[in-house]
């Protein structure tokens, strides 16, 4: 094909960073977790239960190593609706971003709320883990959240 | 309590960003010239100096820059880095040499490789030509020079060389304030 010498010309670009990343003892532990389909916090130096964990104190910094057992339950607080998900979302139909306390944690996480439409969405509504088919020891091993009375 | 399991070491987090590029007014000659395999440089009437690669605006003056200049595809390396570490993604397999080489007829030095001899003879001041792909593989981009390699001739002395730069550019300069005036 010519092409006249006048054209502007196009093309598909992609920059790519392939990051690899170290995730440490305690998020590691975590993870290994997730894969199990078990889900653990971790115990604060104030008593608080922090979901995710984390490995130091938000507050005093020092190492945290007390995980607690958590159950895949919990609550939808607030959210985000995504109308029409792009790539990066990985999903194929429209899903919310929500922060979700779950039972015997003391903070909110953000994860995807799944639902049928933005109107099956109430703050304070119960919610359950839907794990992920295929698990390899990631936060995406919970594929999401789903009302937990089934609507 | 702890976690009676081994924790996850380490895992893939990559990031991507896709564009869709759409080449500017500038720089679409030189890259339709590259496929016929001429190299295109842009002369900044404002400095008298021949830039490469021609992006559109002289770095010095800020001018506009338009008026193509064919270049050679001889130059002289200015310098230079061998790599020795692999680097994920690559087709290069180290150790290989990427110079700074001044094109004979521009002003400003582009990269690229350096081949066909040992790395320790790579120099400063060394006299290089240009290997060009197959005419049939020809695309718009730098990439239809495989690299360069050594002519032969003697090192270059580089503050002359930037001193007849200079001198050329100041020519070049004079001839294009006369060419308004008239």
């Amino acid at each position: 094909m010519t092409v006249p010498d006048n054209s502007l010309l196009e093309a598909d670009f992609e920059l790519g960073f392939t990051y690899t990343r170290s995730p440490g003892i305690i998020i590691g532990k975590f993870l290994a977790a997730l894969k199990q389909q078990k889900i653990y916090g971790i115990r604060a130096n104030d008593g608080s239960v922090l979901f995710p964990p984390t490995e130091y104190d938000p507050r005093t910094a020092e190492s945290l190593d007390d995980f607690v057992p958590l159950s895949d339950r919990g609550r939808l607080l607030y959210w985000t609706w995504i109308d029409q998900p792009r790539d990066h979302h990985q999903m194929s139909q429209s899903f919310a971003f929500a922060m979700i306390q779950l039972d015997g944690a003391d903070v909110p996480f953000l994860h995807r709320m799944l639902a049928d439409s933005p109107e099956h969405l109430s703050s304070g509504m119960a919610v359950k883990v839907q794990w992920a088919e295929e698990r390899r020891g990631a936060i995406t091993d919970i594929h999401g959240f789903v009302s937990a009375t089934g609507g | 309590m702890d976690i009676d399991l081994d924790p996850i070491e380490q895992f893939d987090a990559p990031i991507y960003h896709r564009y869709h590029a759409t080449s500017s007014r500038a720089i679409t000659p030189f890259l339709h010239a590259m496929k016929r395999g001429e190299i295109l440089g842009h002369l900044s009437t404002a400095t008298g100096k021949v830039l490469f690669p021609p992006l559109g605006a002289c770095p010095e003056s800020g001018e506009a820059t338009h008026i193509p200049v064919i270049l050679s595809d001889t130059g002289t390396v200015i310098g230079f880095t061998t790599v020795h570490l692999p680097i994920p993604g690559s087709k290069l397999v180290p150790p290989f040499t990427v110079a700074n080489i001044l094109l004979d007829g521009a002003d400003q030095a582009c990269s690229h490789l350096i081949s066909e001899c040992d790395i320790d003879e790579v120099a400063i001041g060394m006299r290089v030509l240009a290997v060009w792909r197959p005419a049939e593989v020809w695309n718009n981009s730098l990439e239809n020079i495989e690299y360069f390699k050594p002519t032969g001739e003697p090192l270059v002395d580089i503050d002359a060389l930037q001193q007849q730069c200079l001198a050329k550019a100041e020519q070049r300069k004079e001839a294009a304030k006369g060419g308004q005036d008239a």
